[in-house]
């Protein structure tokens, strides 16, 4: 079961949740959690384990080889980003453009540009009793997500083929960093806060997960604060609202510090017992 | 023109309420722009009235046309991102995957798939309650966020500003490092970095300083809800100093943020509260050292 942990807007638990949540379901059972917010990897943080394994993540771009090009410029005409450009006598590649789509590459007359590996980040693979954890950060300066989060979903498909619970903490927004995070999902866990920008950034995240027919529900974090918008929303949205953590300063001060919230404020392990109960219930099929 | 951005790394420290009371500030001096266009917030608190709204067009997208296609499968089997399901022996394009390369089109020997362009959002010029020009954008859902429209809104804000003769743009950037947060720091003067004394607050502040630096483009901190952890306060004022970065002001974990908020306003504007001085003086730090 693959449950993503999504939110339209930045800072409103995800990780907290992902973490907290992994660790505590972990107590009894094999569970995955994966850090998808590649370009801002927090889970980690929280998270103490044995490093386990580590690889470098590299995309394929281009690499212009002058001996053999002819300069016919095919390469900058095929190219829809703008990463190869043929300047005078010269072939200028813009890495951090390239899609590595291998158009240029593959429709070269003279096969002078082949495509060669540039690292974009790097995976690493923890290990703490039932529970394993596994992130990838971006390189900085490097822009796109998308390939190393693909990257990274694949490394779990081949390390853990088998059927455990995955948690896969995703990167906030509603574009294609997200898509790319949650597309292979079965159950999507929204977390928002009880706000205004909260409720506004929910409806978006909303919209893109119907957009890609998923199923989902609903996580109220800092409840208690705010007003009562996002609960109307989802009542008349008919949206499952699976857990409420209540607003509580000691769980800011917790978080902080890096350390779990659940086993400090029972009120939050409760929250997480009705989730963990909602997830059993949608492996058994009782929430379809 | 000096142009201001305000960026955070992680999200939920405060940016957009902070950035949205520099605008209330700033007046008729400034003009705003919400680069955030992921997620964007501000108009909540600055409640926009559109003068000008426009589609954005940005890059394009396979189709085929399945009447002159003859299922030769030349195109997915040179597509790198799985995006032409084949079934029952009829190619389409999912939509989601398709990068918009054009490599299919090129290659099709029957010219059957065509790259059309597509419309990923839309953008708007407001008047916002506080006398000024708003540029802000909704994107569409799913759409790619490459940092074109980013460009496209902070452009726009930028030519109102020379136009009409602002002394100030103030932008909102989005989060992370990738390349909306590139686009909203392209050719900014100063950048303001909101962050928080929690691990993953400091942890983002630096990476995301990494690239600020990378842009050789000076910076300042606001440390908000810094008596929550002053452990990592102190830690983050350290990392401040180390990189000479100014540190613009700290502001104590209040809520009236949220109150605020509630109300659709910003925080200056909401009666008389402890972080209303604190913000002011700020933003006539800013405009100093910027």
């Amino acid at each position: 079961m693959k449950i993503a942990i999504a939110s339209g807007k930045g800072g409103t638990g995800k990780t907290t949740l992902s973490t907290n949540l992994a660790s505590y379901l972990a107590e009894n059972e094999k569970v995955v959690l994966v850090d998808l917010d590649v370009e801002e990897p927090n889970s980690g943080l929280f998270i103490a384990g044995q490093l386990v394994h580590e690889d470098d993540k590299y995309k394929m771009i281009p690499e212009w080889k002058l001996h053999t090009c002819s300069l016919s410029g095919t390469c900058q005409d095929v190219c829809n980003f703008h990463a190869v450009i043929r300047l005078g006598m010269e072939v200028m590649v813009f890495p951090e453009l390239c899609h590595s789509c291998y158009a240029c590459s593959e429709l070269c007359p003279t096969s002078s540009l082949p495509m060669v590996p540039q690292k974009m980040g790097v995976l690493r693979h923890y290990q703490k009793g039932h529970l394993s954890f596994v992130e990838s950060r971006l390189d900085i300066g490097q822009e796109q997500a998308v390939p190393l989060i693909s990257q990274t979903i694949s490394y779990i498909d081949q390390e853990f083929p088998e059927d455990v619970i995955k948690l896969y903490d995703s990167p906030p927004g509603t574009s294609c960093p997200v898509i790319e995070a949650t597309k292979e999902a079965d159950f999507v866990i929204l977390v928002t806060e009880p706000t205004p920008f909260g409720l506004h950034d929910l409806q978006l995240a909303v919209d893109t997960m119907r957009e890609l027919n998923k199923k989902f529900g609903v996580v109220i974090n800092r409840d208690g604060i705010g007003n009562d918008g996002v609960l109307d929303y989802c009542h008349i949205e008919k949206i499952p609202v699976v857990a409420r953590i209540p607003s509580d300063r000691r769980i800011a001060e917790l978080y902080s510090r890096g350390e779990l919230i659940y086993t400090k404020i029972p009120e939050v392990k409760q929250q997480l017992l009705q989730i963990g109960k909602y997830i059993k219930d949608l492996q058994i099929g009782v929430n379809e | 023109m000096k142009e201001i951005v305000v960026i955070s790394g992680k999200g939920g420290t405060g940016k957009t309420s902070i950035t949205a009371s520099f605008a209330y500030l700033g007046g008729k001096d400034v003009v705003v722009a919400d680069c955030d266009v992921d997620a964007a917030d501000m108009h909540l608190l600055l409640k926009p009235e559109h003068l000008q709204a426009e589609n954005f067009y940005s890059g394009v997208i396979a189709e085929i046309d399945q009447d002159s296609c003859t299922s030769c499968g030349e195109c997915a089997e040179i597509c790198r991102f799985n995006a032409i399901p084949v079934a029952n022996d009829i190619y389409t394009i999912d939509p989601l995957n398709c990068e918009g390369c054009g490599y299919c089109a090129r290659i099709c020997p029957v010219e059957a798939i065509a790259m059309n362009s597509q419309n990923v959002g839309d953008w708007y010029v407001s008047n916002t309650k506080a006398g000024n020009r708003m540029v802000h954008a909704k994107l569409g859902i799913g759409a790619e966020n490459s940092g074109k429209l980013v460009a496209k809104v902070k452009n726009e804000a930028k030519n109102i500003a020379n136009e009409t003769e602002k002394e100030f743009v103030i932008v909102d950037g989005s989060p992370g490092i990738g390349c909306p947060v590139v686009s909203s720091l392209s050719g900014a003067s100063f950048a303001v970095l909101v962050t928080e004394p929690t691990v993953s607050g400091f942890h983002d502040l630096e990476r995301v300083y990494q690239l600020v630096k990378k842009f050789n483009i000076r910076a300042g901190c606001i440390i908000n809800k810094a008596d929550l952890n002053p452990q990592v306060t102190e830690k983050i004022e350290f990392f401040l100093e180390e990189e000479n970065i100014v540190h613009i002001s700290s502001l104590p974990y209040d809520e009236i943020f949220t109150e605020a908020m509630l109300e659709g306003q910003t925080i200056v504007e909401f009666g008389d509260n402890a972080l209303k001085e604190i913000i002011i003086e700020s933003w006539e730090k800013i405009k100093n050292v910027a």
